[in-house]
């Protein structure tokens, strides 16, 4: 797109005609521009731009416009942007201010009270301002808070054997003069008392991103109110340093690495009563240079404002600064003013030659506030924003370098995300039915089993039935057996011998053996031997001993 | 009689003044009042060895109060290490020995300082202190039990200087482990340093609550032993001013109890203030004065350190540390030999033999004697 310089003169006649403004000014221009996109300048006549000329413009929209502003005044440059927007029209604007006229007025028009209404705006809307104080325990934190501010603010003392480093935001409400002031003082309580420092500075770097990330949510939302949002980001870290007079200390130093992308750190030099002047000179250099050889980026104070650019650069270079708090106050001369007494003098807080305190209240409060809210806002919490994002996967630019906007990546990243979903979803019923099959599966083994086993019982349980049934036919027969036996001994018995029945009933009875008793009856009956006057059969047996020695004769059943 | 003349005019001699006009009007004399002035003469000709170590974070001012204590110089030329090189840091042991004189009385004073102390980011080794504090009793130990006891060099630790910072509340988590480390070893006197941060109503507080948490934890800190009744006048002197409490109420009935931890203040650097030339720091507001009592406790500390109880704590060192030491080691011995016994029973019961060797003092685990200690020994033993 090329530029023209020379104002259409066909602009001037064609202020009430919009369609055919632009007929005459394609045809102008057609021969060296390409009418892909439509230059319009605005001249500077028009001092003021009401709505009426915005109706113009609306009419242009359907062609792609670059609009070039001519920046001769403020008030141009005040309600372009927005204007434009309102208008519909979308494309980018190039602001070139080769064409800058500085015209003078007339009269006073009176928007030098821009100013003033921010101020008042500002004023009734109030202040906020959010501290960060790091050091040891005891090294007088909320000491110097209480004589930044000249208030108590209560606070109990810390104790020394907390396990790790926890922070402990508190916000007081205050108020000088008509201007109110939202004071968040963050502290650090149990910083440097472990044996083991390696964590200790990730409390503290946590709470400044989770400050960083409510602000980031809120920016994010939907329905979001900025304008009443209580902003707890961190604008200012006072770091403490012991007075050893050597260097810094080297968990300082891992600390302030930690935090200077974060945060403004101002470095300070506590309970400075205990340096000497020359000592104290010393040991600011090495701090400093300690400092600046290991890449600690410290707060400057601005230099590019004219009206405290002079200050700053002089105080830029007596950082850090040696203070001294008190909240007591001593008589001095025919005055009385915050100091500590001791035995050989007087430390007055507020004498410069004594400490830095006066200079430290200068820069923090009454010169830079509202810069380091600036900073705070401008560089920390758009780089926490940056990297955040990009950690998220939005880009700026495309692997083909077109802008991107966020929206495109939105969309894009979720469908990605609702593709993710998807394919989870899927995996999860896919591992469902897998699962869901492997029981059945099991199952039907095991019921297979168990039809097995039941089938083997039953086997089992037949083949008993016969053994037993076998079995019982057996000792069926044998009991047939033994009662024919039984009668034909009876029948035997019971004819022969019948004078000795009580002999027999006796040896019967004596020889309770069924079979064996009709087997010595038959032995008995057999031999057909006189009845011996025997009184029991042994003496009859012995007889028959002798008889059988005597005679041939073959017992039967082999019983002898 | 004349014998017993000749004796006294020997006594009157050999005596100091201060003892002789006690006994001048005995008759019958026998003498050995004159030991003190023996032990005296013997000693001054011996000379006399003290260790001190220094431990604490750096910058605690413990080099400054070193030198104002001895009026010396004994860090010349000393680098400091950066922050980021400290972060790593370990504990060294560095030893600087002086041999320092005054009135014809000599003095070895051997400081060991423990750079690296307190620096790292993670601070829960100071190993080295222990173990070369257990090393010098070691050595000691061994060269009292060794053959030739003639000249036994003594660098056990007598005295450790605790340097606690003013800048907190009190005791911190590192120094009650530190202390609870050393307090059987070696006598702790535990400082108060740069205390030049405080008014005289904050050090009072804070005294208190050193005092408190060191009851509370059971950290056994060294105590200055009560003057016994039959000193001469100038150490009940200095003793009552050791037990005057500094600041406003200078009551010499309180105990030096109420003193401790000592608040002390050093420098390295000569000022001028009222009208003489002082050790001090010049500060815009006022001159401190190391010297001066209602300043701080540098005199206490001085005197009770150097001029009163030096030798007292030598013999805490030697009588109760020392021996507490060498108990436990013999007892390791002793069990340890006793459990090798053991194993040997439990074998040789098998075996049912029984040679059992015992031996009447136990065999150190120690290295062998040097060639050059031997060859001495061997020299000694042919003269």
């Amino acid at each position: 797109m090329r530029v023209c310089s020379q104002t259409s003169p066909a602009y001037g006649a064609c202020s009430s005609a919009p369609d055919e403004m632009v007929e005459v000014i394609s045809a102008t221009l057609e021969g060296f521009v390409s009418t892909s996109a439509l230059l319009f300048s605005l001249s500077p006549k028009d001092n003021t731009f009401g709505f009426g000329q915005q109706a113009q413009f609306a009419a242009f929209s359907h062609k792609p416009i670059c609009v070039l502003l001519m920046l001769s005044d403020i008030s141009l440059q005040v309600c372009g942007p927005s204007w434009l927007s309102q208008a519909g029209l979308g494309g980018c604007i190039h602001l070139k201010n080769e064409e800058k006229r500085n015209l003078s007025l007339g009269g006073h028009v009176g928007f030098d009270s821009l100013p003033d209404q921010l101020v008042s705006k500002s004023v009734t809307q109030g202040f906020c301002f959010n501290i960060l104080c790091v050091g040891e325990t005891g090294i007088g934190k909320s000491t110097l808070m209480n004589t930044l501010f000249n208030t108590m603010f209560e606070n109990e003392e810390a104790s020394h054997y907390q396990n790790g480093v926890y922070l402990r935001p508190r916000t007081y409400d205050l108020q000088e003069s008509n201007v109110h002031l939202k004071l968040t003082i963050v502290d650090t309580v149990g910083f440097g008392d472990q044996i083991n420092k390696e964590d200790s500075y990730k409390p503290i770097v946590d709470y400044i991103d989770t400050q960083f990330e409510n602000y980031l949510q809120e920016e994010l939302k939907i329905k979001r109110s900025l304008f009443n949002y209580h902003d707890t980001r961190i604008h200012i870290c006072l770091y403490f340093i012991a007075p050893t007079g050597h260097s810094l200390k080297s968990l300082d130093l891992v600390t302030m690495k930690k935090l200077d992308s974060k945060v403004n750190i101002i470095p300070i030099i506590a309970k400075a009563d205990t340096i000497s002047k020359s000592e104290l000179h010393k040991f600011k250099i090495k701090i400093m240079s300690e400092l600046v050889s290991n890449g600690v980026q410290i707060y400057q104070f601005p230099t590019d404002d004219e009206a405290v650019s002079e200050i700053n650069a002089s105080m830029n270079a007596h950082l850090p600064f040696a203070v001294v708090g008190s909240v007591e106050e001593v008589k001095v001369g025919n005055k009385t003013v915050r100091a500590r007494q001791y035995p050989w003098g007087v430390v007055q807080v507020e004498n410069e030659s004594h400490c830095d305190f006066v200079k430290l209240r200068e820069m923090l409060i009454r010169v830079n506030m509202e810069d380091l809210r600036e900073q705070t806002h401008a560089r920390h919490y758009e780089l926490y924003r940056r990297c955040k994002l990009e950690e998220m996967g939005f880009k700026d630019t495309d692997p083909d370098s077109q802008p991107f906007s966020l929206q495109e990546t939105y969309e894009a990243k979720r469908k990605e995300f609702l593709g993710d979903l998807q394919r989870k979803e899927e995996e999860m019923r896919q591992m469902f039915v897998n699962k869901v099959k492997e029981t059945e599966a099991e199952l039907k083994e095991k019921e297979r089993e168990l039809h097995e086993k039941f089938e083997q019982l039953k086997r089992m349980h037949q083949d008993e039935k016969r053994k037993v049934e076998e079995k019982r036919r057996e000792l069926e027969d044998e009991m047939n057996a033994f009662n024919r036996k039984k009668v034909a001994c009876e029948t035997l018995s019971s004819q022969p011998l019948k004078k000795d029945k009580d002999k027999k009933k006796s040896v019967k009875t004596e020889n309770q053996s069924g079979v064996s008793a009709s087997s010595s009856k038959v032995m008995m009956a057999k031999a057909s031997v006189e009845p011996l006057n025997c009184q029991s059969w042994w003496q009859a047996i012995q007889c028959c001993t002798c008889l059988v020695h005597n005679a041939a004769w073959k017992p039967e059943g082999g019983v002898f | 009689m004349d014998a017993i003349m000749l004796q006294e005019k020997l006594v009157e001699r050999l005596l100091c003044p201060r003892v002789r006009t006690a006994r001048q009007k005995e008759k019958q004399y026998v003498g050995f009042a004159t030991l003190p002035n023996q032990v005296h003469r013997k000693s001054v000709k011996k000379g006399f060895d003290f260790t001190l170590m220094v431990a604490g974070e750096s910058g605690m001012g413990k080099s400054t109060l070193v030198n104002s204590l001895f009026l010396t110089d004994l860090y010349k030329d000393r680098k400091l290490l950066n922050a980021e090189e400290r972060i790593n840091q370990t504990v060294e042991i560095i030893k600087h020995t002086v041999d320092i004189e005054e009135k014809g009385v000599k003095l070895k004073l051997t400081i060991v300082d423990t750079p690296g102390f307190g620096d790292a980011v993670n601070n829960n080794d100071w190993k080295p202190i222990t173990d070369y504090i257990d090393q010098q009793f070691e050595q000691y130990f061994r060269d009292e039990s060794g053959l030739n006891r003639k000249n036994i060099q003594d660098n056990r630790v007598h005295c450790c200087l605790y340097f606690i910072p003013p800048f907190g509340h009190g005791l911190r988590p590192v120094d009650v482990e530190f202390m609870k480390a050393l307090h059987e070893k070696v006598n702790i006197i535990p400082l108060i340093a740069k205390a030049d941060c405080l008014t005289p109503t904050e050090i009072k507080k804070l005294k208190d609550r050193i005092r408190e948490e060191i009851d509370k934890f059971g950290i056994k800190v060294y105590q200055f032993p009560e003057c016994d009744s039959d000193e001469d006048e100038e150490f009940k002197q200095l003793d009552k001013e050791l037990k005057a409490n500094w600041g406003q109420n200078n009551n010499p009935s309180l105990c030096v109890q109420e003193c401790t931890p000592f608040a002390v203040i050093g420098s390295n650097t000569v000022v001028e203030a009222r009208g003489q030339r002082v050790r001090g720091r010049l500060y815009p507001w006022g001159i401190v004065e190391v010297e001066n009592q209602s300043h701080c406790d540098f005199v206490k500390l001085r005197n009770m350190l150097i001029r009163s109880h030096m030798h007292d704590l030598k013999d805490v060192t030697c009588d109760v540390h020392y021996e507490n030491y060498r108990a436990q080691c013999i007892q390791e011995m002793t069990r340890f030999v006793s459990l090798c016994e053991k194993e040997s029973d439990e074998e040789k019961s098998k075996l049912a033999q029984d040679n059992r060797m015992e031996s009447p003092i136990p065999i150190l685990p120690l290295s062998t004697p040097d060639a050059d200690t031997e060859k001495l020994i061997k020299m000694k033993d042919e003269e």
